[in-house]
């Protein structure tokens, strides 16, 4: 029972990880950009909903309707100025730059708001009650929530990016955006478009990892952005449901190592994540191998 | 210019490759002098100074070192924190089984290198930014699986045993003359590589992999070469901190920070040119000395510098001397010069020579 108990939280956690994971996705899937500062971006957008909701006493579960939106204006002007000049530069001047932008916004989240930990639930029944399964499986509301919200946006963008108009004319722009600019796209406002969606994405990540967890500046990238690219590999590059399924599996893993060892539930997860990058790089989803 | 153009033009002196403009024995004595005068330094001036240094020394090595996998083989690695850790993991090891650790260094940085190759097994199926993550959490993994060990400190770390025997000056002479030993070793290393058959090779893969592919290049071997090199002198590095600090602490040598610091020094100096780090450590050290009242802002200033220069003035600090003044202190390019005549020189020069055509 302990262990069906592992593996449903893990699956539950794995959704948070996907949720982390897409935004990640989604910008290297249509820009080449790995965006080193994803994790970081996701605190910040935590930080953004802890202030709003001290601030403004909207109601916590509500907080996203800002944060989401800031967040995405955000992403779109940080694509067209920063990015999209790294990205005419290079690779290299990009995944610098991404770097440079992640070191100088945890470091700046420890000066001005100092190592603590906080996080946003506050004492909403949602957050803290939980149902049971059976004698000894207990499952939280908020994980089923954010499980739930994970498909959804999962779900959405593979909506969106399959059979919408502007879903085709992103994918037009990531497959050759030379001649979707010949055809009238303008490309660089198509990446920013797509950007302003990860980093949405990215705030949502960043609020639900708030109520679930404590936040402290450097899980930007100790935790959100190192699972996310885990969640990633293991799934499979460029494939939204691989990503999802990577998550699970990583979640899974690390609740399962948590069992045997209770300081080794990270290490499992790296462990599988090693694995699979040893016996298959392609990922656990996609046929072949990609670039 | 055709090949049959080239060889008439050759064998009738029309002009002449070299490998500098200048003459290179003197800038090798000048690198004789100044490292004759940087070994004197514990002898004229107090610990304080001394101390300072051997942070530079950590840094430029390690810049270097990051400088070789960027700006020469296009790796990204932002795990190289990994090998900082192993180093001073491997001099603790040593030091706890009776070992000096002076002696503890050189088998630290040949340790190192050796762990590069299965880690190189591991992350070299990822290209750009995935091996740029990819490092990173083999360099988390790593720290998790050596905070497993009791015997090495769990998760606290130890301190580092074996130097209670020596005076503290006599130890900080010995600390400093170990990281500038560390350091020249590296950048003649590095030096030497890329003047030889894998700097051609380098430099030919950064202008088109493809075409050095099909040249016979051996693209997949010369980056292992690279990482394995990198790997050895990070280690080296590693093991002079865990000297320096006289103790050793997972989250203290596995911090990404030391991948920040590299990089930032790296890309400020100039990527791609061996001088680039040497002026990145200097303007490091400096904000780091300046700014050393205010925690992390220096980290914060260094990142915002290294981002305006990565966007705005590509070759960095370095280029910008080099543009206007054409000085290599380590040539490791060629120049062509046409005949004697030395205004042709200048004029063929400036198009021929450049590492980054702009």
């Amino acid at each position: 029972m302990v262990w069906v108990n592992a593996i449903v939280q893990g699956v539950l956690t794995g959704g948070l990880y996907a949720l982390f994971a897409c935004g990640l996705s989604l910008m290297f899937g249509v820009m080449k950009v790995v965006n080193l500062a994803h994790g970081d971006l996701a605190v910040v957008a935590c930080y953004i909903a802890i202030g709003i909701i001290a601030a403004t006493h909207v109601p916590v579960l509500w907080s996203f309707v800002i944060v989401v939106p800031v967040m995405g204006v955000l992403g779109y002007v940080l694509q067209r100025t920063i990015i999209q000049s790294a990205l005419d530069r290079g690779v290299l001047t990009t995944l610098i730059v991404t770097f440079g932008l992640s070191v100088v916004i945890e470091n700046g989240l420890l000066e001005f708001f100092t190592a603590n930990t906080r996080g946003i639930g506050t004492g909403l029944s949602l957050v803290t009650s939980s149902f049971s399964l059976g004698s000894q499986i207990q499952i939280a509301y908020l994980a089923v929530v954010i499980f739930a919200v994970a498909v959804v946006v999962l779900l959405g963008l593979q909506y969106f990016l399959s059979a919408s108009k502007y879903g085709r004319l992103i994918r037009a722009v990531a497959d050759d955006k030379e001649a979707a600019q010949l055809a009238g796209a303008d490309y660089r406002h198509v990446f920013g478009i797509a950007a302003a969606i990860a980093f949405g994405t990215v705030a949502l990540a960043g609020v639900a990892y708030g109520m679930s967890a404590q936040v402290d500046p450097t899980a930007g990238t100790d935790t959100i952005l190192l699972f996310a690219f885990a969640a990633v590999v293991i799934g499979g590059l460029g494939s939204l449901w691989g990503t999802l399924l990577g998550g699970v599996v990583l979640g899974v893993a690390q609740q399962i190592g948590a069992q045997i060892n209770i300081s080794d539930e990270i290490l499992a997860g790296y462990l599988v994540f090693l694995a699979v990058l040893v016996l298959r790089p392609q990922g656990l989803t996609t046929r072949r191998a990609q670039s | 210019m055709s090949l049959a153009m080239e060889t008439t033009a050759r064998s009738s002196g029309q002009f002449r490759v070299t490998r500098s403009r200048r003459n290179v024995a003197w800038t090798g004595a000048g690198a004789v002098i100044v490292v004759v005068v940087l070994a004197l330094f514990p002898f004229i001036f107090y610990s304080g100074t001394t101390t300072i240094l051997v942070q530079a020394f950590i840094v430029l090595t390690l810049s270097s070192m990051w400088n070789l996998l960027a700006g020469y083989a296009g790796l990204v690695s932002v795990g190289q924190q990994a090998f900082v850790g192993l180093g001073a993991y491997f001099v603790l090891i040593l030091a706890l089984h009776g070992t000096s650790p002076f002696a503890a260094l050189p088998v630290a940085a040949i340790g190192c290198g050796v762990a590069a190759l299965p880690l190189w097994w591991l992350v070299s199926r990822l290209r750009s930014g995935y091996f740029a993550i990819a490092t990173w959490v083999l360099a988390s993994a790593i720290m998790l699986v050596i905070e497993r060990f009791s015997s090495l400190g769990s998760g606290t770390g130890l301190p580092l045993p074996g130097l209670a025997g020596l005076s503290p000056s006599l130890l900080s002479a010995y600390t400093y003359w170990a990281g500038l030993a560390v350091t020249v070793v590296a950048l003649a290393a590095m030096y030497l590589l890329l003047r030889g058959r894998l700097g051609l090779v380098l430099t030919a893969i950064r202008d088109d992999e493809v075409a050095a592919r099909s040249s016979g290049a051996r693209v997949g071997l010369a980056r292992l070469l690279v990482f394995v090199v990198a790997g050895a002198g990070c280690g080296a590095a590693g093991a002079v901190l865990a000297i320096s600090q006289l103790q050793v602490q997972p989250t203290a040598v596995f911090s990404v920070q030391w991948t920040a610091e590299m990089a930032f020094a790296t890309i400020i100096g100039g990527l791609g040119t061996i001088e680039g780090p040497i002026i990145g450590t200097a303007v490091f050290i400096l904000l780091q000395q300046t700014l050393a009242s205010y925690n992390a802002w220096y980290l914060i200033v260094l990142g915002l510098v290294a981002i305006v220069v990565a966007l705005f003035a590509r070759r960095g600090l370095w280029g910008l001397v080099d543009a206007r003044l054409h000085v290599r202190l380590f040539p490791v390019g060629y120049w062509l010069r046409l005949g004697e005549d030395a205004d042709r020189a200048r004029r063929t020069r400036r198009r021929r020579t450049s590492a980054f055509p702009a």
